[in-house]
Protein backbone atom coordinates (compact mmCIF):
# COMPACT_ATOMS: atom_id res chain seq x y z
CA UNK A 1 0.00 0.00 0.00
CA UNK A 2 1.69 3.51 -0.72
CA UNK A 3 2.28 5.46 1.91
CA UNK A 4 0.10 8.39 0.44
CA UNK A 5 -3.12 6.61 0.85
CA UNK A 6 -2.82 6.91 4.78
CA UNK A 7 -3.03 10.57 4.33
CA UNK A 8 -5.80 11.25 2.14
CA UNK A 9 -8.32 8.15 1.82
CA UNK A 10 -9.73 8.36 5.17
CA UNK A 11 -10.42 12.01 4.56
CA UNK A 12 -12.57 10.58 1.84
CA UNK A 13 -14.45 8.02 3.82
CA UNK A 14 -17.42 9.25 4.47
CA UNK A 15 -18.99 6.52 7.62
CA UNK A 16 -18.70 3.13 6.63
CA UNK A 17 -19.07 3.60 3.21
CA UNK A 18 -16.86 0.95 3.07
CA UNK A 19 -19.08 -1.31 4.47
CA UNK A 20 -20.78 -1.74 1.54
CA UNK A 21 -18.48 -2.58 -0.75
CA UNK A 22 -17.62 -5.35 1.19
CA UNK A 23 -21.00 -6.73 2.18
CA UNK A 24 -22.10 -8.45 -0.79
CA UNK A 25 -18.91 -10.83 -1.02
CA UNK A 26 -18.99 -11.38 2.90
CA UNK A 27 -22.97 -12.12 2.89
CA UNK A 28 -22.55 -14.52 0.26
CA UNK A 29 -19.52 -16.46 1.54
CA UNK A 30 -21.53 -16.35 5.22
CA UNK A 31 -24.26 -17.95 4.13
CA UNK A 32 -22.59 -20.43 0.94
CA UNK A 33 -19.39 -21.25 2.33
CA UNK A 34 -18.88 -20.52 6.18
CA UNK A 35 -22.27 -21.32 7.16
CA UNK A 36 -21.96 -25.02 5.90
CA UNK A 37 -18.87 -25.58 7.56
CA UNK A 38 -20.51 -24.71 10.88
CA UNK A 39 -22.59 -26.56 9.70
CA UNK A 40 -20.49 -29.40 9.68
CA UNK A 41 -20.14 -29.35 13.18
CA UNK A 42 -23.41 -29.06 14.42
CA UNK A 43 -24.54 -32.48 12.36
CA UNK A 44 -21.69 -34.34 12.95
CA UNK A 45 -23.19 -34.70 16.60
CA UNK A 46 -26.51 -35.69 14.53
CA UNK A 47 -28.59 -38.90 13.45
CA UNK A 48 -29.74 -37.00 10.15
CA UNK A 49 -30.17 -39.55 7.03
CA UNK A 50 -31.90 -39.46 4.08
CA UNK A 51 -33.86 -42.65 4.35
CA UNK A 52 -35.71 -44.90 7.55
CA UNK A 53 -36.61 -43.34 11.01
CA UNK A 54 -33.66 -41.14 11.00
CA UNK A 55 -34.89 -38.99 7.97
CA UNK A 56 -37.85 -37.95 10.00
CA UNK A 57 -36.78 -37.13 13.24
CA UNK A 58 -33.14 -35.65 14.06
CA UNK A 59 -31.54 -36.35 16.73
CA UNK A 60 -28.39 -35.56 19.02
CA UNK A 61 -26.73 -38.75 19.10
CA UNK A 62 -23.36 -36.89 21.17
CA UNK A 63 -20.17 -38.50 19.84
CA UNK A 64 -21.43 -41.84 18.12
CA UNK A 65 -20.98 -40.76 14.77
CA UNK A 66 -17.20 -40.07 16.55
CA UNK A 67 -16.85 -43.33 18.02
CA UNK A 68 -18.09 -45.35 15.04
CA UNK A 69 -15.52 -43.41 13.17
CA UNK A 70 -13.09 -45.11 15.24
CA UNK A 71 -14.45 -48.39 15.10
CA UNK A 72 -14.94 -48.54 11.69
CA UNK A 73 -12.08 -50.16 9.49
CA UNK A 74 -13.09 -48.38 6.54
CA UNK A 75 -12.47 -45.26 7.95
CA UNK A 76 -8.74 -46.05 9.15
CA UNK A 77 -8.02 -47.89 5.21
CA UNK A 78 -9.44 -44.48 3.88
CA UNK A 79 -7.00 -42.48 5.89
CA UNK A 80 -3.95 -44.85 4.95
CA UNK A 81 -5.02 -44.04 1.68
CA UNK A 82 -5.15 -40.63 1.57
CA UNK A 83 -1.84 -40.38 3.27
CA UNK A 84 -0.69 -42.82 0.71
CA UNK A 85 -2.40 -40.84 -1.91
CA UNK A 86 -0.91 -37.52 -0.58
CA UNK A 87 2.81 -38.48 -0.44
CA UNK A 88 2.94 -40.82 -3.39
CA UNK A 89 0.87 -38.29 -5.86
CA UNK A 90 1.82 -34.33 -4.08
CA UNK A 91 4.57 -34.96 -2.01
CA UNK A 92 7.11 -37.40 -3.92
CA UNK A 93 5.48 -37.12 -7.69
CA UNK A 94 4.11 -33.35 -8.21
CA UNK A 95 6.47 -31.79 -6.66
CA UNK A 96 9.18 -33.52 -6.80
CA UNK A 97 8.80 -34.65 -10.94
CA UNK A 98 8.06 -30.72 -11.29
CA UNK A 99 11.29 -29.97 -9.69
CA UNK A 100 13.09 -32.31 -11.60
CA UNK A 101 11.29 -31.10 -14.98
CA UNK A 102 12.50 -27.61 -14.07
CA UNK A 103 16.34 -27.81 -12.90
CA UNK A 104 16.95 -30.30 -16.28
CA UNK A 105 14.66 -27.86 -18.70
CA UNK A 106 17.06 -24.54 -17.46
CA UNK A 107 19.43 -23.56 -19.78
CA UNK A 108 18.03 -26.05 -22.50
CA UNK A 109 17.67 -25.57 -25.94
CA UNK A 110 14.65 -22.94 -25.86
CA UNK A 111 12.77 -24.99 -28.73
CA UNK A 112 12.82 -28.29 -26.67
CA UNK A 113 11.98 -26.64 -23.35
CA UNK A 114 9.04 -25.25 -25.00
CA UNK A 115 8.13 -28.51 -26.56
CA UNK A 116 8.41 -30.72 -22.95
CA UNK A 117 6.60 -27.31 -21.47
CA UNK A 118 3.78 -27.87 -23.42
CA UNK A 119 2.71 -31.64 -22.88
CA UNK A 120 3.35 -31.06 -19.22
CA UNK A 121 1.07 -28.18 -19.08
CA UNK A 122 -1.48 -29.88 -21.82
CA UNK A 123 -1.97 -32.50 -18.46
CA UNK A 124 -2.68 -29.55 -16.27
CA UNK A 125 -5.09 -27.67 -18.15
CA UNK A 126 -7.31 -30.61 -19.39
CA UNK A 127 -10.57 -30.66 -17.26
CA UNK A 128 -10.01 -33.87 -14.47
CA UNK A 129 -12.94 -35.63 -16.05
CA UNK A 130 -10.88 -36.10 -19.29
CA UNK A 131 -7.70 -37.08 -17.63
CA UNK A 132 -9.40 -39.79 -15.72
CA UNK A 133 -10.62 -40.69 -19.11
CA UNK A 134 -7.35 -40.67 -20.94
CA UNK A 135 -5.63 -42.47 -17.89
CA UNK A 136 -8.26 -44.97 -18.09
CA UNK A 137 -7.79 -45.99 -21.25
CA UNK A 138 -4.04 -45.71 -20.76
CA UNK A 139 -4.05 -48.15 -18.05
CA UNK A 140 -7.18 -50.05 -19.21
CA UNK A 141 -7.02 -54.18 -19.42
CA UNK A 142 -7.09 -53.03 -23.53
CA UNK A 143 -5.08 -50.08 -23.32
CA UNK A 144 -1.88 -48.34 -24.39
CA UNK A 145 0.41 -49.20 -21.99
CA UNK A 146 -0.83 -53.01 -22.26
CA UNK A 147 0.09 -52.71 -25.97
CA UNK A 148 3.37 -51.36 -25.30
CA UNK A 149 4.39 -54.18 -22.93
CA UNK A 150 3.14 -56.69 -25.24
CA UNK A 151 5.07 -55.16 -27.81
CA UNK A 152 8.29 -56.08 -25.86
CA UNK A 153 7.46 -59.65 -25.39
CA UNK A 154 5.83 -58.82 -21.86
CA UNK A 155 2.45 -60.34 -20.61
CA UNK A 156 -0.13 -58.03 -19.96
CA UNK A 157 -0.76 -56.65 -16.73
CA UNK A 158 -4.26 -55.53 -15.16
CA UNK A 159 -3.10 -51.77 -13.91
CA UNK A 160 -6.29 -50.98 -12.57
CA UNK A 161 -6.66 -54.10 -10.57
CA UNK A 162 -3.53 -54.93 -9.26
CA UNK A 163 -1.94 -52.08 -8.80
CA UNK A 164 -5.13 -49.88 -8.46
CA UNK A 165 -3.34 -46.77 -5.99
CA UNK A 166 -0.34 -46.65 -8.36
CA UNK A 167 -2.50 -45.86 -11.33
CA UNK A 168 -4.50 -43.46 -9.56
CA UNK A 169 -1.53 -41.59 -7.62
CA UNK A 170 0.24 -41.79 -11.90
CA UNK A 171 -2.96 -40.26 -12.92
CA UNK A 172 -2.40 -37.33 -10.50
CA UNK A 173 0.81 -36.80 -11.05
CA UNK A 174 0.13 -36.70 -14.66
CA UNK A 175 -2.65 -34.23 -14.18
CA UNK A 176 -1.11 -31.55 -11.49
CA UNK A 177 2.91 -31.79 -12.25
CA UNK A 178 2.94 -28.80 -14.43
CA UNK A 179 1.77 -26.47 -11.54
CA UNK A 180 5.08 -27.53 -9.64
CA UNK A 181 7.16 -26.99 -12.63
CA UNK A 182 6.08 -23.53 -13.13
CA UNK A 183 6.20 -22.76 -9.95
CA UNK A 184 9.82 -24.33 -9.56
CA UNK A 185 10.88 -22.53 -12.79
CA UNK A 186 9.89 -18.98 -11.54
CA UNK A 187 11.93 -19.69 -8.45
CA UNK A 188 14.91 -21.10 -10.45
CA UNK A 189 14.98 -18.16 -12.70
CA UNK A 190 15.08 -16.12 -9.77
CA UNK A 191 18.02 -17.36 -8.70
CA UNK A 192 20.48 -14.77 -9.32
CA UNK A 193 23.66 -16.09 -11.63
CA UNK A 194 26.46 -14.20 -10.43
CA UNK A 195 26.10 -16.58 -7.28
CA UNK A 196 26.37 -19.84 -9.23
CA UNK A 197 29.20 -18.32 -11.12
CA UNK A 198 30.85 -16.90 -8.23
CA UNK A 199 30.71 -20.45 -7.01
CA UNK A 200 31.87 -22.33 -10.39
CA UNK A 201 34.90 -19.88 -10.29
CA UNK A 202 35.88 -20.89 -6.64
CA UNK A 203 35.95 -24.88 -8.01
CA UNK A 204 32.58 -25.90 -6.79
CA UNK A 205 31.20 -29.16 -7.95
CA UNK A 206 28.06 -29.20 -9.65
CA UNK A 207 25.89 -31.07 -6.89
CA UNK A 208 27.38 -28.68 -4.15
CA UNK A 209 26.42 -25.50 -6.11
CA UNK A 210 22.95 -27.70 -6.43
CA UNK A 211 22.84 -28.51 -2.04
CA UNK A 212 24.30 -25.07 -1.08
CA UNK A 213 23.04 -22.75 -3.43
CA UNK A 214 19.96 -23.58 -5.38
CA UNK A 215 17.92 -25.61 -2.36
CA UNK A 216 18.80 -22.89 0.36
CA UNK A 217 17.41 -19.93 -2.31
CA UNK A 218 14.26 -22.04 -3.19
CA UNK A 219 13.76 -22.91 0.74
CA UNK A 220 10.70 -21.28 0.70
CA UNK A 221 8.91 -21.56 -2.54
CA UNK A 222 9.71 -25.57 -1.97
CA UNK A 223 7.63 -25.20 1.40
CA UNK A 224 4.84 -23.11 -0.04
CA UNK A 225 4.36 -25.47 -2.92
CA UNK A 226 4.61 -28.44 -0.85
CA UNK A 227 1.89 -27.02 0.89
CA UNK A 228 -0.48 -26.19 -1.69
CA UNK A 229 0.25 -29.01 -3.90
CA UNK A 230 -0.91 -31.39 -0.69
CA UNK A 231 -4.19 -28.90 0.15
CA UNK A 232 -5.35 -29.26 -3.72
CA UNK A 233 -4.60 -33.19 -3.46
CA UNK A 234 -6.47 -33.61 -0.59
CA UNK A 235 -9.73 -32.63 -1.86
CA UNK A 236 -9.19 -34.67 -5.64
CA UNK A 237 -12.34 -36.45 -6.47
CA UNK A 238 -13.13 -36.52 -9.73
CA UNK A 239 -10.44 -38.56 -10.95
CA UNK A 240 -10.30 -41.28 -8.66
CA UNK A 241 -14.26 -41.69 -8.57
CA UNK A 242 -13.85 -41.96 -11.98
CA UNK A 243 -11.09 -44.15 -12.66
CA UNK A 244 -11.49 -46.91 -9.86
CA UNK A 245 -14.80 -45.38 -7.87
CA UNK A 246 -12.88 -46.31 -5.07
CA UNK A 247 -11.96 -49.89 -5.77
CA UNK A 248 -11.53 -52.70 -6.16
CA UNK A 249 -12.63 -53.16 -2.56
CA UNK A 250 -11.23 -50.46 -0.97
CA UNK A 251 -8.34 -49.92 -1.90
CA UNK A 252 -8.21 -47.09 -3.44
CA UNK A 253 -11.07 -45.17 -0.91
CA UNK A 254 -9.87 -42.08 0.10
CA UNK A 255 -11.45 -39.59 2.68
CA UNK A 256 -13.13 -37.34 -0.20
CA UNK A 257 -14.59 -40.81 -1.48
CA UNK A 258 -15.58 -42.48 1.46
CA UNK A 259 -17.34 -39.16 2.78
CA UNK A 260 -19.04 -39.47 -0.70
CA UNK A 261 -20.14 -43.24 -0.22
CA UNK A 262 -21.57 -42.76 3.53
CA UNK A 263 -23.61 -39.32 2.31
CA UNK A 264 -25.05 -40.00 -0.83
CA UNK A 265 -24.93 -43.92 -1.67
CA UNK A 266 -25.64 -45.11 1.71
CA UNK A 267 -27.43 -41.82 2.81
CA UNK A 268 -25.65 -41.89 6.26
CA UNK A 269 -25.76 -37.63 6.23
CA UNK A 270 -24.85 -37.74 9.87
CA UNK A 271 -21.98 -40.02 9.73
CA UNK A 272 -20.96 -38.44 6.34
CA UNK A 273 -20.75 -35.42 7.54
CA UNK A 274 -18.24 -36.41 10.57
CA UNK A 275 -16.16 -37.48 7.99
CA UNK A 276 -16.20 -34.15 6.12
CA UNK A 277 -15.35 -32.49 9.51
CA UNK A 278 -12.25 -35.16 9.73
CA UNK A 279 -11.12 -34.01 5.82
CA UNK A 280 -11.90 -30.15 7.09
CA UNK A 281 -9.66 -30.51 10.00
CA UNK A 282 -6.93 -32.15 8.20
CA UNK A 283 -7.25 -29.63 5.51
CA UNK A 284 -7.43 -26.66 8.62
CA UNK A 285 -4.24 -27.72 9.99
CA UNK A 286 -2.75 -27.88 6.64
CA UNK A 287 -3.79 -24.45 5.20
CA UNK A 288 -2.57 -23.09 9.03
CA UNK A 289 0.68 -24.47 7.94
CA UNK A 290 0.70 -22.77 4.84
CA UNK A 291 -0.22 -19.77 5.91
CA UNK A 292 2.84 -19.96 8.14
CA UNK A 293 4.87 -21.15 6.06
CA UNK A 294 3.69 -18.03 3.88
CA UNK A 295 4.24 -15.54 6.03
CA UNK A 296 7.80 -16.13 6.44
CA UNK B 1 35.47 -42.92 -19.39
CA UNK B 2 37.51 -40.40 -20.61
CA UNK B 3 36.84 -36.38 -19.71
CA UNK B 4 35.36 -36.04 -22.99
CA UNK B 5 33.30 -39.24 -22.80
CA UNK B 6 31.79 -37.50 -20.05
CA UNK B 7 31.09 -34.14 -20.84
CA UNK B 8 29.22 -35.62 -23.55
CA UNK B 9 27.03 -37.67 -21.68
CA UNK B 10 26.09 -34.43 -18.80
CA UNK B 11 25.13 -32.81 -21.92
CA UNK B 12 23.05 -35.54 -23.47
CA UNK B 13 21.28 -37.18 -20.06
CA UNK B 14 19.47 -34.05 -19.48
CA UNK B 15 17.68 -34.22 -23.28
CA UNK B 16 17.27 -38.20 -22.67
CA UNK B 17 15.41 -37.68 -19.49
CA UNK B 18 13.08 -35.33 -20.60
CA UNK B 19 12.34 -37.27 -23.85
CA UNK B 20 11.55 -40.01 -21.68
CA UNK B 21 9.43 -37.59 -19.00
CA UNK B 22 7.84 -35.74 -22.35
CA UNK B 23 6.50 -39.33 -23.86
CA UNK B 24 5.20 -40.50 -20.83
CA UNK B 25 3.01 -37.03 -20.70
CA UNK B 26 1.85 -37.45 -24.38
CA UNK B 27 0.75 -41.29 -24.89
CA UNK B 28 -2.25 -40.53 -22.93
CA UNK B 29 -3.34 -37.04 -25.06
CA UNK B 30 -2.42 -38.55 -28.13
CA UNK B 31 -4.69 -41.56 -27.25
CA UNK B 32 -8.02 -38.96 -26.89
CA UNK B 33 -6.95 -36.58 -29.80
CA UNK B 34 -6.27 -39.66 -32.43
CA UNK B 35 -9.49 -41.80 -31.65
CA UNK B 36 -11.33 -38.60 -31.54
CA UNK B 37 -10.64 -38.68 -35.43
CA UNK B 38 -10.83 -42.75 -35.62
CA UNK B 39 -13.92 -44.27 -36.79
CA UNK B 40 -13.02 -47.70 -35.59
CA UNK B 41 -11.14 -45.87 -31.73
CA UNK B 42 -10.11 -48.20 -29.46
CA UNK B 43 -9.09 -48.08 -25.42
CA UNK B 44 -5.68 -48.34 -27.11
CA UNK B 45 -3.63 -46.20 -28.81
CA UNK B 46 -3.38 -47.15 -32.53
CA UNK B 47 -2.61 -45.63 -36.34
CA UNK B 48 -6.07 -44.74 -37.65
CA UNK B 49 -6.79 -46.68 -40.65
CA UNK B 50 -8.64 -43.46 -42.21
CA UNK B 51 -9.40 -40.12 -40.62
CA UNK B 52 -12.73 -39.11 -39.80
CA UNK B 53 -14.82 -35.90 -38.25
CA UNK B 54 -17.90 -38.35 -38.04
CA UNK B 55 -17.40 -38.73 -34.40
CA UNK B 56 -17.12 -34.52 -33.87
CA UNK B 57 -20.49 -34.33 -36.15
CA UNK B 58 -22.10 -37.19 -33.83
CA UNK B 59 -21.31 -35.20 -29.97
CA UNK B 60 -21.79 -31.70 -31.63
CA UNK B 61 -25.36 -32.64 -33.87
CA UNK B 62 -26.91 -33.90 -30.57
CA UNK B 63 -29.16 -31.60 -28.52
CA UNK B 64 -28.52 -33.05 -25.60
CA UNK B 65 -24.68 -32.23 -25.57
CA UNK B 66 -25.23 -28.93 -27.27
CA UNK B 67 -27.79 -28.09 -24.36
CA UNK B 68 -25.00 -29.44 -21.62
CA UNK B 69 -22.61 -27.46 -23.26
CA UNK B 70 -24.42 -24.08 -23.13
CA UNK B 71 -25.36 -24.77 -19.47
CA UNK B 72 -21.63 -25.18 -18.62
CA UNK B 73 -21.17 -21.89 -19.90
CA UNK B 74 -23.85 -20.19 -18.80
CA UNK B 75 -22.60 -21.17 -15.13
CA UNK B 76 -19.01 -20.72 -16.08
CA UNK B 77 -19.86 -17.15 -17.30
CA UNK B 78 -21.73 -16.04 -14.96
CA UNK B 79 -19.56 -17.01 -11.78
CA UNK B 80 -16.55 -15.62 -13.54
CA UNK B 81 -18.99 -12.07 -13.86
CA UNK B 82 -20.23 -12.14 -10.54
CA UNK B 83 -16.71 -13.11 -8.65
CA UNK B 84 -15.06 -10.10 -11.02
CA UNK B 85 -18.23 -7.58 -9.72
CA UNK B 86 -17.87 -8.47 -6.27
CA UNK B 87 -14.49 -9.00 -5.65
CA UNK B 88 -13.68 -5.70 -7.48
CA UNK B 89 -15.62 -3.92 -5.04
CA UNK B 90 -14.72 -5.95 -1.79
CA UNK B 91 -11.08 -5.34 -2.87
CA UNK B 92 -11.65 -1.17 -2.80
CA UNK B 93 -11.31 -0.56 0.86
CA UNK B 94 -9.43 -3.87 1.23
CA UNK B 95 -6.65 -2.07 -0.73
CA UNK B 96 -7.07 2.13 0.28
CA UNK B 97 -8.79 2.37 3.25
CA UNK B 98 -7.26 1.92 6.48
CA UNK B 99 -9.17 -0.78 8.40
CA UNK B 100 -8.98 -1.94 11.76
CA UNK B 101 -9.21 -5.71 11.39
CA UNK B 102 -7.99 -5.84 7.81
CA UNK B 103 -5.10 -7.89 8.56
CA UNK B 104 -7.07 -10.89 10.82
CA UNK B 105 -9.65 -10.25 7.56
CA UNK B 106 -6.95 -10.53 4.70
CA UNK B 107 -5.53 -13.65 6.48
CA UNK B 108 -9.18 -15.30 7.45
CA UNK B 109 -9.59 -14.94 3.68
CA UNK B 110 -6.41 -16.71 2.37
CA UNK B 111 -7.19 -19.44 4.72
CA UNK B 112 -10.79 -19.74 3.27
CA UNK B 113 -8.76 -19.82 -0.17
CA UNK B 114 -6.69 -22.97 0.35
CA UNK B 115 -9.57 -24.80 2.35
CA UNK B 116 -10.50 -28.01 0.08
CA UNK B 117 -14.21 -27.64 -1.46
CA UNK B 118 -14.63 -31.37 -1.20
CA UNK B 119 -14.92 -31.43 2.24
CA UNK B 120 -18.10 -29.00 2.41
CA UNK B 121 -19.76 -30.88 0.01
CA UNK B 122 -21.84 -32.33 2.24
CA UNK B 123 -23.27 -30.01 4.49
CA UNK B 124 -23.72 -27.59 1.36
CA UNK B 125 -26.11 -30.79 0.40
CA UNK B 126 -27.85 -30.48 3.32
CA UNK B 127 -28.14 -26.58 3.00
CA UNK B 128 -29.33 -26.54 -0.31
CA UNK B 129 -32.00 -29.24 0.36
CA UNK B 130 -32.94 -26.47 3.33
CA UNK B 131 -32.95 -23.64 0.98
CA UNK B 132 -34.76 -25.27 -1.96
CA UNK B 133 -31.88 -24.78 -3.94
CA UNK B 134 -31.05 -28.32 -4.59
CA UNK B 135 -31.01 -29.50 -7.88
CA UNK B 136 -31.02 -25.51 -9.54
CA UNK B 137 -28.55 -24.11 -11.71
CA UNK B 138 -28.68 -20.79 -10.32
CA UNK B 139 -27.89 -22.23 -6.84
CA UNK B 140 -24.90 -24.19 -8.15
CA UNK B 141 -23.56 -20.81 -9.51
CA UNK B 142 -24.26 -19.14 -6.50
CA UNK B 143 -21.87 -22.07 -4.51
CA UNK B 144 -19.30 -21.29 -7.04
CA UNK B 145 -19.64 -17.85 -6.87
CA UNK B 146 -19.30 -18.27 -2.97
CA UNK B 147 -16.22 -20.38 -3.19
CA UNK B 148 -14.38 -18.67 -5.32
CA UNK B 149 -15.05 -15.55 -3.52
CA UNK B 150 -11.62 -16.05 -1.01
CA UNK B 151 -9.43 -16.50 -4.17
CA UNK B 152 -11.15 -13.84 -6.05
CA UNK B 153 -10.96 -10.91 -3.23
CA UNK B 154 -7.59 -12.09 -2.17
CA UNK B 155 -5.88 -11.62 -6.11
CA UNK B 156 -7.96 -8.28 -6.78
CA UNK B 157 -6.92 -6.54 -3.64
CA UNK B 158 -3.16 -7.57 -4.44
CA UNK B 159 -3.52 -6.20 -8.22
CA UNK B 160 -5.26 -3.10 -7.12
CA UNK B 161 -2.37 -2.22 -4.79
CA UNK B 162 0.02 -1.98 -7.66
CA UNK B 163 -2.35 0.44 -9.24
CA UNK B 164 -0.99 3.81 -7.74
CA UNK B 165 -3.64 6.41 -6.05
CA UNK B 166 -2.13 9.47 -7.38
CA UNK B 167 -4.43 9.45 -10.60
CA UNK B 168 -7.21 8.00 -8.84
CA UNK B 169 -6.79 11.22 -6.30
CA UNK B 170 -6.85 13.85 -9.32
CA UNK B 171 -10.30 12.40 -10.36
CA UNK B 172 -11.39 12.95 -7.21
CA UNK B 173 -9.64 16.88 -7.40
CA UNK B 174 -12.05 17.24 -10.57
CA UNK B 175 -14.94 16.85 -8.84
CA UNK B 176 -15.19 12.78 -9.46
CA UNK B 177 -16.90 10.56 -6.57
CA UNK B 178 -15.32 7.67 -4.92
CA UNK B 179 -17.43 5.12 -7.24
CA UNK B 180 -16.96 7.08 -10.43
CA UNK B 181 -12.94 7.08 -9.54
CA UNK B 182 -12.83 3.11 -9.06
CA UNK B 183 -15.05 2.45 -12.09
CA UNK B 184 -13.19 5.45 -14.57
CA UNK B 185 -9.90 4.81 -13.09
CA UNK B 186 -9.24 2.40 -11.12
CA UNK B 187 -11.15 -0.40 -13.39
CA UNK B 188 -9.61 0.30 -16.30
CA UNK B 189 -5.49 0.04 -14.88
CA UNK B 190 -6.60 -3.36 -13.65
CA UNK B 191 -7.63 -5.06 -16.82
CA UNK B 192 -5.16 -7.49 -16.50
CA UNK B 193 -5.95 -8.54 -12.75
CA UNK B 194 -9.27 -8.41 -13.69
CA UNK B 195 -8.85 -10.82 -16.45
CA UNK B 196 -6.48 -13.29 -14.54
CA UNK B 197 -9.59 -13.25 -12.13
CA UNK B 198 -12.02 -14.29 -14.48
CA UNK B 199 -10.02 -16.50 -16.01
CA UNK B 200 -9.18 -18.76 -13.13
CA UNK B 201 -12.79 -18.50 -12.09
CA UNK B 202 -13.81 -20.07 -15.38
CA UNK B 203 -11.46 -23.01 -15.41
CA UNK B 204 -12.40 -23.71 -11.45
CA UNK B 205 -15.89 -24.14 -12.40
CA UNK B 206 -15.75 -25.35 -15.92
CA UNK B 207 -13.27 -28.44 -15.11
CA UNK B 208 -15.51 -28.92 -12.11
CA UNK B 209 -17.62 -32.64 -11.58
CA UNK B 210 -18.36 -32.78 -7.72
CA UNK B 211 -20.16 -29.53 -7.38
CA UNK B 212 -22.44 -30.18 -9.76
CA UNK B 213 -22.58 -34.10 -9.15
CA UNK B 214 -24.14 -33.18 -5.78
CA UNK B 215 -26.24 -30.30 -6.25
CA UNK B 216 -27.76 -31.33 -9.16
CA UNK B 217 -30.22 -34.32 -10.15
CA UNK B 218 -31.95 -33.73 -13.27
CA UNK B 219 -29.85 -35.18 -16.17
CA UNK B 220 -31.13 -32.42 -18.26
CA UNK B 221 -29.54 -29.91 -16.30
CA UNK B 222 -26.34 -31.48 -16.24
CA UNK B 223 -23.25 -29.23 -17.44
CA UNK B 224 -20.90 -30.62 -20.01
CA UNK B 225 -18.91 -32.14 -17.20
CA UNK B 226 -21.35 -34.34 -15.95
CA UNK B 227 -22.57 -35.14 -19.33
CA UNK B 228 -19.04 -36.58 -19.89
CA UNK B 229 -19.12 -38.50 -17.32
CA UNK B 230 -22.21 -40.26 -17.53
CA UNK B 231 -20.95 -41.16 -20.90
CA UNK B 232 -17.73 -42.63 -19.60
CA UNK B 233 -19.26 -44.03 -16.65
CA UNK B 234 -22.35 -45.67 -17.35
CA UNK B 235 -22.05 -46.75 -20.58
CA UNK B 236 -19.35 -48.52 -20.17
CA UNK B 237 -16.56 -47.21 -22.73
CA UNK B 238 -18.33 -48.46 -25.61
CA UNK B 239 -17.97 -45.74 -28.15
CA UNK B 240 -14.83 -44.21 -27.75
CA UNK B 241 -14.53 -42.40 -30.92
CA UNK B 242 -17.58 -39.82 -29.88
CA UNK B 243 -16.22 -40.31 -25.97
CA UNK B 244 -13.01 -38.82 -27.58
CA UNK B 245 -14.18 -36.14 -29.33
CA UNK B 246 -16.49 -34.91 -26.19
CA UNK B 247 -13.51 -35.04 -24.35
CA UNK B 248 -11.78 -32.87 -26.67
CA UNK B 249 -14.35 -30.24 -27.41
CA UNK B 250 -15.05 -30.16 -23.86
CA UNK B 251 -11.22 -29.30 -22.86
CA UNK B 252 -11.53 -26.37 -25.43
CA UNK B 253 -12.27 -23.48 -23.52
CA UNK B 254 -10.00 -24.70 -20.51
CA UNK B 255 -6.93 -24.49 -23.24
CA UNK B 256 -8.46 -21.44 -24.69
CA UNK B 257 -8.83 -19.75 -20.86
CA UNK B 258 -5.07 -20.77 -20.24
CA UNK B 259 -3.94 -19.50 -23.29
CA UNK B 260 -5.64 -16.09 -22.61
CA UNK B 261 -4.46 -16.18 -19.26
CA UNK B 262 -0.61 -16.02 -20.21
CA UNK B 263 -1.22 -12.71 -22.58
CA UNK B 264 -2.12 -11.54 -18.93
CA UNK B 265 0.42 -12.61 -16.56
CA UNK B 266 3.36 -10.88 -17.77
CA UNK B 267 4.80 -11.38 -14.10
CA UNK B 268 5.17 -15.35 -14.54
CA UNK B 269 3.99 -17.40 -12.15
CA UNK B 270 5.98 -16.41 -8.86
CA UNK B 271 4.32 -17.36 -5.29
CA UNK B 272 6.10 -14.44 -3.85
CA UNK B 273 4.73 -11.13 -2.79
CA UNK B 274 1.53 -12.92 -1.75
CA UNK B 275 1.16 -11.91 1.89
CA UNK B 276 1.56 -7.98 1.57
CA UNK B 277 -1.36 -7.18 4.99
Amino acid sequence: MSSLSVDVYPKRRKTYTWLFFLLPSIAIMLVFFIYPILLTFFYSFTNLALTGEAARELKFIGLDNYARMFQDPTVRISIWNTLVFLIGSAVIGQQVLGFLIALLMKQRNKTFRRVIGTIVLAGWVTPEIVCALCLYSFFGDEGTLNAIITFFGFSEVTWLFTVPMLTIILANIWHGTAFSMLVFQAALDDVPNEIEEAAVVDGASKWKIFTRIIIPYIKSTITTNMMLVTLQTLGVFGLIYAMTGGGPGNSTTTLPIFMYNQAFVNYQLGYGTAISLLLLLIGIVLSLLYIRSMKE
Amino acid sequence: MNAKQRKLIYRILPYAILTGIGICFVLPLLWVLVASVDPNAMQSLKMPSKVTGANYVEVITSSENQRAYLIGLVMSLGQAVLVVLLALLAAYPLSRYQMKYKKPFMLTILFMTSLPITAVMVPVYQLFLGLKLYDNILGVILFYVASSMPYGIWMMKNFMDSVPSDLEEAAWVDGASVFTGMRKVVAPLMVPGICTVAIFTFSGSWGNFFVPYILLQSPEKFPASLKLYQFFGQYGMVDYGSLAAFSVLYAIPAIIMYILSQQFMSKGFGLQGGTKG
